[in-house]
């Protein structure tokens, strides 16, 4: 840190101080954001040589400029409400702009009579403060972004809780968006997902930016607890603007015979970063992680993924597809983990990139340690072009170059879309990664 | 085959207690570089050797490269922690032999010998009753035609000293000192080892082996080769051996380097078994120019932990590289094993077969590169590798590491890992066979298609050794 001008914006601890006394009311919370501060500060910034950073840009990280930024205007707000609507009729929707909540989430009645809540989270802080404090970032960040994860900790606001009680289903999605807008704003949106036993949830996360150009930091966390035989199924769409960067440190757990199916996509940031980790320990438990991603210009989409096995007789199964343009990079960074005594395992791990530049360039770490015997375990990855033959064929009937690569790319991304259960979701992934390939 | 199976039947478990028949020491030596590691010492290892100055520079450069580089922990195991350096001796002269008699080698290691089939001849050198393997009567006909053909094959202080035109360029440039912290140790301290020149467009016919040399220091502790194959040249050679040996040295430390020039081939086939308290850290790398080929061969089985990642960097258009890599976990052991391919021209195409079996408490590790740069086109590589654990604590990583840029380049990798069906063993048992012999025999048909890449008579003797590995690890 450089000694002549004080650190400002975010690594500025009287300015942190200051928004952690509002919370005097929950000590406990407060205390959380502090011992976030001093994690923050007693963690060094990863370095290239760090191996959970390997092949990432690390030189390039900084975290000087950013500060939290004032509430946007009404007109602002509402306008940014009017495009949040990816869902026709979810079962309620938050939204967030520049780290500030412009519409609260309204839950039918009928939900809230089942016992469903779904707050943001300083609400959540004051109406359901045990809840919280049993749940809230109960997990460590194990994948290289500790200091990333605790500085969200020691700014930690803006978000929502939602719990679902045992035995509830809904079916309709429950929508979160975030925006950011203002030129260097920084945001830690977070997310608490309880699902109690049997219940059965659906989520649509979207990170957007408003103003495309504008710099921005953000910082989110997304916690899932999926309890005895719940199903939770979790759509994230990171599309911050492409000045921004991003890490995101998601954690789910399941319980036995928990169904857990997520997707991570990614199409927005300057470099984003999302470190994913899946702890199965329930034997029965299913959890099946799904990534999709278009990188164009310079992006780097860093994708670090884990998967932990400490019950036996569960499985889990990983799927990231990426296709790359122009000068873009993406690295995958996957490992199966089983436990010594998590016997007949079943867990998979496949990561697929296309290059459609020659600029571009696809990194692959899928890793095993496997200390069970009694398993099926694999991982594949491969990364090449579009066919030459499937090629032929589209060009043969008169399709152009861009058309055809479009459409065999498109074919190749599908695979991944067609696992978003909602298809209002699934329809606003394929147009925010088809926008891509034509502004690149 | 009866045969065989007829012995297995006969013979209990042979468990090699690798405590027993160490080797002694005379105390009394005229060369002795003495415990630990100095300037002092490389200079006498040096001045030992009679070596020209720039051979000396080129040591204490290494050493101080060595003593700048902090240890790989950060991703490799903190067993390399139990390393201590200042406990070893760094070289061991002529005539500092160990002294062993036949009658105190145990029982089970000669039992080993029998089983393995190794030539009586052969056996008191592995035995280490006589230090060195005096070949003169067994290859004197193989060196005679070598020589015809204008082959040198000798140790790499001959190889400086008689054949600087040929060997100066190339040594040290493959694997520079300072490419790992071990390359540089071996480069400051080397000794032993082979340099081997095959001439423009000589097919050798037989696999070169380092036993074949006579009077050399042929598996030392930091052994240095370098094979330089001239353009459409063909060579085999095959380092170590399917017999353990037995070490009191607790530290390996090799550097091998190939040079496979326009259209050569070369293929290093490596059987690795030292005893189960060795470091065998060993840095292996080939260059292939245009059209060239680098095939590795590589069997671990013995050792405490090795750490071994042949590589093979393709530098021609149209070069290929392979690496075939087979590696045996027991109790205690630790095998991480792995293959790098860089390319570095168009038209390169490279493959890696990994398979390993883990046995009790046994761990193997993967760990892989594959790296295409952006300026290139149609480069192809293949990966796969597979695992197998055999008992309910045995341990396998893998950690492949894939980096593709460039046009029309295409990679693939796969990796599993199972263990042996329980309807295989069922099938095998029904027809009467035990389940160790079940065991064995599906553990040999895991491995059975890169065996088959082995030089006949090791790839007998690896199916031996296996079937002797697997034997009490079940039931």
């Amino acid at each position: 840190m450089s000694t002549l001008t004080a650190p400002a914006g975010v690594l500025d601890v009287a300015l942190q101080s200051a928004e952690t006394t509002q919370f005097r009311a929950q000590d406990w919370f407060a205390v959380l954001r502090q011992q976030g501060w001093h994690t923050f500060q007693s963690l060094p910034m990863p370095t290239r040589d760090d191996e959970k950073w390997r092949f990432s840009d690390a030189r390039s990280l900084s975290l000087a400029g950013y500060a939290p930024a004032p509430e946007p205007t009404e007109a602002l707000a509402a306008a940014l409400i009017a495009r949040s609507h990816f869902v026709a009729r979810p079962a309620a929707l938050v939204v967030h702009v520049d780290g500030h909540c412009v519409l609260r989430p309204a839950l039918s009645p009928e939900l809230t009579a089942q016992g469903v809540r779904f707050e943001t989270l300083t609400d959540a802080l004051r109406h359901h403060p045990a809840l919280l404090q049993e749940h809230l970032l109960k997990h460590s960040a194990g994948l290289g972004g500790a200091k990333f994860l605790a500085l969200h900790q020691a700014w930690l606001k803006a978000g929502y809780v939602l719990f679902v009680p045992k035995g509830v289903e809904i079916r309709q999605p429950f929508v979160s968006v975030n925006w950011t807008s203002t030129d260097g704003v920084a945001v830690f949106p977070h997310a608490l997902i309880i699902a109690g036993e049997n219940a059965v949830v659906s989520i649509q996360d979207y990170h957007l930016g408003a103003t495309p150009d504008a710099r921005a930091l953000a910082i989110s966390a997304c916690d899932i607890h999926a309890g005895t035989g719940a199903k939770v199924s979790r759509l994230a769409v990171q599309g911050w603007g492409n000045r921004t960067q991003s890490f995101q440190v998601d954690n789910t757990c399941g319980g036995r015979d928990a169904l857990i199916t997520s997707v991570n996509a990614a199409v927005g940031s300057r470099r984003a970063r999302l470190e994913n980790t899946v702890r199965i320990d329930g034997p029965g438990a299913d959890v099946r992680l799904y990534g999709i991603s278009v990188a164009t210009g310079e992006q780097e989409f860093d994708q670090r993924t884990l998967q932990i096995h400490t019950a036996g007789q569960a499985k889990s199964d990983l799927l990231f597809k990426n296709a790359l343009l122009g000068k873009s990079r993406t690295i995958f960074s996957g490992l199966i983990k089983v436990a010594p005594d998590a016997q007949r395992t079943d867990a998979y791990q496949t990561n697929r990139n296309l290059l459609l530049s020659p600029d571009a360039e696809a990194d692959s770490l899928p890793g095993l340690e496997i200390e069970a015997n009694d398993v099926k375990c694999s991982h594949g990855a491969t990364t090449g072009q579009v066919d030459e033959n499937e090629l032929f064929y589209l060009r043969a009937r008169g399709i152009p170059l861009e058309v055809a690569q479009e459409l065999l790319a498109q074919g190749f991304l599908e695979e991944v879309i067609a696992k978003v259960e909602d298809e209002e979701g699934a329809e606003a992934l394929r147009g925010m990664l088809s926008a891509k390939f034509h502004q690149a | 085959m009866a045969e065989i199976d007829e012995n297995l039947a006969q013979r209990e478990a042979i468990e090699v207690d690798r405590s027993k028949g160490d080797f002694k020491y005379e105390e009394s030596y005229a060369f002795d570089a003495g415990i630990g590691l100095s300037p002092s010492v490389v200079d006498y290892i040096s001045q030992v050797k009679a070596e020209e100055p720039w051979i000396r520079e080129f040591r204490q450069k290494a050493l101080k490269i060595f003593e700048g580089l902090p240890m790989p922990t950060h991703w490799a195991t903190t067993d390399l922690d139990n390393i201590k350096f200042e406990n070893i001796r760094y070289y061991l002269a002529k005539g500092q032999k160990a002294v062993r008699t036949w009658e105190e080698v145990p029982d089970d290691v000669k039992k080993t010998f029998e089983r393995l089939g190794i030539p009586e001849s052969e056996r008191k050198f592995l035995a280490g009753v006589e230090a060195q393997f005096d070949s003169e009567a067994v290859y004197s006909r193989m060196k005679e035609e070598l020589e015809k053909l204008g082959v040198i094959f000798c140790g790499p202080t001959e190889g400086l000293r008689d054949h600087p035109e040929i060997f100066r360029k190339w040594f040290g440039k493959v694997i520079p000192a300072g490419d790992n912290k071990f390359a540089a140790l071996n480069s400051a301290v080397f000794s032993g080892g082979s340099f081997i020149y095959i001439p423009k467009g000589v097919k050798v016919a037989q696999p070169l082996q380092a036993y074949f040399r006579i009077n050399a220091e042929n598996f030392g502790q930091f052994e240095r080769t370098l094979i330089i194959a001239d353009e459409g040249s063909e060579v085999t050679y095959m380092e170590g051996c399917t017999a353990p040996k037995f070490e009191t040295a607790t530290l390996h430390s090799a550097v091998v380097e190939l040079v496979a020039l326009k259209g050569a081939k070369i293929q290093y086939v490596t059987v690795q078994n030292w005893s189960a308290n060795v470091f065998n850290l060993v840095t292996k790398r080939g260059v292939a120019e245009e059209g060239a080929e680098v095939r590795w061969i590589d069997c671990n089985i013995g050792s405490r932990l090795t750490m071994k990642y042949p590589g093979v960097v393709l530098r021609g258009k149209g070069a290929r590289g392979e690496v075939l890599s087979i590696a045996l976990a027991n109790d205690g052991q630790h095998q991480d094993t792995g293959a790098k391919m860089i390319h570095a021209a168009d038209d390169t195409t490279s493959n890696i077969i990994a398979k390993s079996i883990s046995v009790g408490s046994g761990r193997s590790t993967y760990r892989g590169l594959v790296h295409i740069p952006k300026t290139l086109k149609n480069c192809r590589n293949n990966t796969e590798c597979d695992a197998l654990l055999i008992n309910e604590h045995s341990r396998t990583d893998t950690y492949p590491a894939i980096s593709v840029r460039g046009q029309k380049n295409s990679v693939q990798h796969e990796a599993s890992v199972s263990k042996v069906s329980a309807e295989q063993i069922f099938y095998m048992m029904q027809r009467g066979l035990s389940e160790g012999e079940a065991m064995s025999l599906a553990v040999n048909g895991f491995v059975n298609d890169l065996v088959k890449e082995f030089p006949m008579e090791y790839s007998v003797e690896l199916k031996r050794l296996i079937e002797l590995q697997m034997e009490g690890s079940v039931g």
